[in-house]
């Protein structure tokens, strides 16, 4: 155990890329099996212990403290497992720490009560760091700046392969992956497991960025493509998935590879065919049109979906590419190809879970233009430029397609509000509540319509704290109310994609994706916008029109 | 006895005593009559008219803001005492940093206590902290007023940079500490765990550190980590080395002169991983001039107040912890003192 803490902490410590793949080549080199293996488990997130669950962790360490003070103190820190490890009491001369197989073996056998007086046991012995490393353990999600992803490079760089040959056989092995590392080792050869509809690496996409707004590194002047040999279609605002239908095995994969077929039995039960498909997993909304990503977010992360669940937010995907057709690889086929196939592919499937991706008309790079900054439906974040003879390539290779999202909504608001960030940015005021300008009973008054903690760079941020603690007025716990009037206030340029009606808000309306474009510190806070410039940006109300 | 507010209050320019006509580490603007309990900027602030500390402070202050950084300057030893318009006033080791001081405060038979900033553990540069018996009102600081501060042993911490220099011959540690108190504390555990090897500080430091020296504490070999760039890969002398400087100096260009650096920072925040993450670093050391959540509750209960105050830091969780332990408990909600800066 004490090898996988420092592990660990030298992981989330560690900023370089490099330097993390250096560290998990050394430690999956130098532990033995099966050691290793519940590591690699645990860092890939394919470590699933029943029964001891983050609630309960959390219980335990309240009834050892005070529920009030680990309030106040996870508030502060921001990550349970951390608050959880330094506020735990430690006891002395207790210090035999077990080995990390042993941990797992014995908790995976355990039942769930055995299971929490296992941990508590263990928490007694070991120290904070070693506390860490366990919760993280047991509750699963690590967060400590590591995929599963760069894992599987560290796996490729250790046994000198190709990251894609661990991906494809990757759901077909099993925790603690005895083979696996057998194979990379070189004792081995490559294991063989017979996976049945099994994930292919996705094909991504390049952003296209007008030069005067690019700040990514990779983003591409949409002056620099020739419309001609490009096909277009809408990038919805949904999740990107693969399904895969095959020798009577279904699963929808998102788009690392990660396995999402249980949170969407709806969709399976629709995968009549014998193919693998390239879409958008989208919720239909009453009219038969794409529903709001927000409904789409009340069905992830779900380990059970309820039947109300599917009646009310009933799942479809989109499809955009097919990359196997009754048993055919179709990868290598131009898309000009693959397209026609997939069309006749969605007519032969006649399923009410699967529609056709509709192709929009390329003329002049102008058309295209005005097009992504005025799609058909809300729901839409832009194009999504395909090359006709683009070959279906795992990565993100360069040239062959790019998405070119619709320009953000902007309005000019006033800072009313900030709170303390979490974790990294727990002594940084790095959460703004804004508002908007409205009549009120007694002449124009500040209404909040939204939240944003990101946009901003690391010296805006520090800019903006230090405004806040110039400008508090009063203190609400972690929160402070800064001077915001017509005459003395600090405006904000918020970018957002979309607005909805919410009645759980007190301006009516809720942003979506709503960030800190700019600080406009030039701006007097009484020529912030107004409500009804927000309102007027309001879809049609959903009651008028039915 | 008085109502203890009738003695020392907290005002927008910090806690003040009406029938004294004094301040205790006045926050904002200049005063009459100050009572500073130690010289981190933040407490200790140029321009007053008159200044009542330690010799110590009073030195620290001098060295930092000039020696006219007053009007007039009183030193006071620990235990001597003096009134001021008829409030008797003392100072008592705080343990904090060298010349640091708690401050005793009696009138009418009423005796308060100022802790300043504070810690008990040992510290091979100062005084240690020395409880005031009979205190009617305790008021402490709490800037790592919550149960997730538990400061392990420094001398633990100390063997951890030295594994990690040993580990990484080619690397240089940069170890952030501040210049006042934490530079000569981590400098003398260094060469108490038997590192007796140059060590290269950056400008900030050398005043500080020859203070501590003049006051007879014993650095060993110290040399400013300045560069001589008509010299081809000068730089390279530092690969092994450790070179201590104030954190925000490793991030602007006199950072960049050494090689393949690798970030340290001593700090009590260092306990919380994400903070280090913050901040950059890479190696954090647990490495405090305050009192943790262990030594503050102890201390509590030690002095067994009357009444406990909370000045600044965490005041919430400590005052939730009185209740708990049905003590009577008021967070003062001073603003100005920086929860970072100097530790």
């Amino acid at each position: 155990m004490q090898a996988f803490s420092d592990l660990l902490e030298r992981l989330i410590l560690t900023p370089s890329r490099n330097g993390k793949i250096d560290l998990l080549v050394n430690y999956f080199t130098s532990e033995v099996n099966p050691a290793r293996g519940w590591a690699l488990a645990v860092l890939t997130g394919e470590l699933d212990i029943p029964g001891v669950k983050a609630g309960s962790i959390r219980r335990l360490a309240e009834a050892r403290s005070d529920p009030e003070l680990f309030r106040m103190s996870y508030d502060y820190v921001g990550d349970l497992a951390e608050t959880v490890s330094l506020i735990w009491p430690g006891t002395r001369g207790a210090n035999r720490v077990p080995p990390i197989e042993d941990i797992v073996e014995t908790l995976l056998d355990a039942t769930r009560a055995e299971g929490e007086r296992l941990v508590a046991g263990w928490l007694d012995q070991l120290d904070p760091k070693g506390r860490w490393a366990l919760i993280k353990m047991v509750t699963g999600g690590l967060r400590i700046g590591v995929s599963a992803r760069l894992t599987k490079l560290a796996l490729a760089q250790m046994g000198g392969v190709d990251a894609g040959e661990i991906e494809e056989i990757w759901h077909g092995l099993e925790p603690p992956y005895e083979s696996l590392f057998d194979w990379l080792d070189g004792t081995a050869g490559k294991p063989a497991p017979d996976i049945k509809a099994p994930f292919r690496p996705v094909m991504l996409a390049h952003p296209l960025v007008t030069k005067d707004k690019r700040d990514d590194p990779d983003a591409v002047d949409p002056a620099m493509i020739d419309p001609e040999v490009f096909a277009a279609e809408w990038k919805y605002d949904g999740i990107r998935v693969q399904a895969v239908s095959e020798r009577g095995t279904r699963r929808i994969y998102t788009r690392t590879g990660d396995d999402i077929s249980h949170t969407f039995p709806d969709v399976l039960a629709g995968m009549d065919f014998d193919a693998a498909i390239d879409g958008e997993l989208l919720i239909r909304a009453p009219n038969g049109e794409v529903a709001p990503f927000n409904d789409l977010q009340q069905r992830l992360n779900r380990k059970t979906v309820s039947k109300k669940q599917m009646e009310t937010r009933p799942a479809f995907i989109r499809a955009y590419d097919i990359l196997v057709d009754g048993g055919e690889d179709l990868r290598t086929l131009p898309f000009r190809d693959r397209r026609a196939r997939l069309e006749d592919f969605v007519a032969r499937a006649g399923s009410e879970r699967i529609d056709l991706s509709p192709l929009v008309p390329v003329t002049t790079l102008d058309a295209l233009e005005a097009a992504r900054n005025a799609p058909p439906a809300p729901e839409i974040e832009g194009l999504m430029l395909k090359r006709w003879d683009s070959l279906y390539e795992a990565g993100r290779p360069t040239g062959p397609w790019y998405k070119w999202k619709r320009d953000p909504f902007l309005v000019d608001a006033v800072l009313l509000y900030a709170q303390r960030g979490h974790g990294r940015r727990s002594s940084f005021y790095s959460d703004f509540t804004f508002g908007v300008w409205r009549d009120g009973a007694d002449g124009p008054e500040l209404t909040p319509v939204g939240k944003a903690y990101f946009g901003f760079t690391d010296e805006e941020l520090k800019q903006l704290d230090k405004f806040v603690r110039e400008n508090t007025i009063d203190r609400f716990g972690p929160v402070r109310a800064v001077t915001a009037s017509a005459e003395e206030g600090l405006v904000l340029e918020v970018a957002f994609e979309g607005l909805q009606r919410s009645p759980r808000h007190k301006s009516g309306l809720a942003m979506r994706f709503p960030r800190i474009n700019r600080i406009r510190w030039d701006k007097p806070a009484g020529e912030a916008d107004q409500l009804a410039t927000l309102e007027k940006m309001l879809p049609p109300d959903p009651l008028a029109r039915s | 006895m008085i109502r203890p507010d009738l003695l020392l209050k907290p005002t927008p320019k910090g806690l003040y005593c009406p029938p004294g006509d004094f301040y205790i580490d006045p926050v904002r603007g200049a005063v009459d009559r100050a009572v500073v309990t130690h010289g981190h900027a933040d407490h200790a602030r140029a321009g007053h008219a008159h200044v009542l500390a330690t010799p110590e402070t009073l030195a620290i202050m001098a060295s930092r803001y000039g020696e006219g950084f007053a009007g007039a300057t009183q030193p006071l030893e620990y235990g001597e005492t003096v009134e001021i318009n008829g409030v008797t006033v003392w100072l008592s080791p705080a343990g904090h940093v060298l010349g640091s001081a708690q401050v005793v405060v009696e009138w009418k038979g009423l005796r308060m206590v100022c802790t300043g900033d504070y810690k008990r553990r040992r510290d091979p540069t100062c005084r240690a902290f020395e409880p005031v018996p009979g205190t009617h009102v305790f008021i402490s600081e709490a800037t790592f007023g919550l149960p997730v501060f538990r400061h392990p042993d420094s001398d633990q911490e100390i063997a951890k940079l030295l594994a990690s220099v040993r580990a990484s011959p080619d690397r240089t540690h940069l170890v952030g500490v501040y210049a006042l108190g934490k530079a000569q504390r981590v400098i003398k555990l260094l060469r108490e765990a038997g590192y007796h090897e140059t060590l290269y500080i950056h400008g900030a430091l050398e005043k500080l550190c020859k203070l501590y020296e003049e006051h007879g504490i014993d650095l060993g070999p110290l040399e400013t980590a300045t560069l001589d760039t008509s010299e081809r890969g000068a730089q390279e002398r530092f690969r092994g080395q450790i070179v201590l400087g104030p954190p925000a100096s490793f991030h602007d260009r006199w950072g960049r002169r050494f090689p393949d650096p690798l970030p340290c920072f001593a700090s009590g925040w260092m306990g919380v991983r994400q903070r280090a993450k913050q901040s950059g670093v890479e190696l954090p050391l647990i490495i405090s001039d305050h009192a943790d959540w262990d030594e503050l509750t102890d201390t509590v209960r030690e002095v067994d107040p009357e009444e406990l105050w909370i000045t600044h830091g965490r005041e919430d969780a400590l005052v939730r912890w009185a209740e708990l332990q049905g003590r009577k408990a008021r967070p003062l909600r001073l603003v100005g003192y920086e929860e970072d800066a100097f530790e």
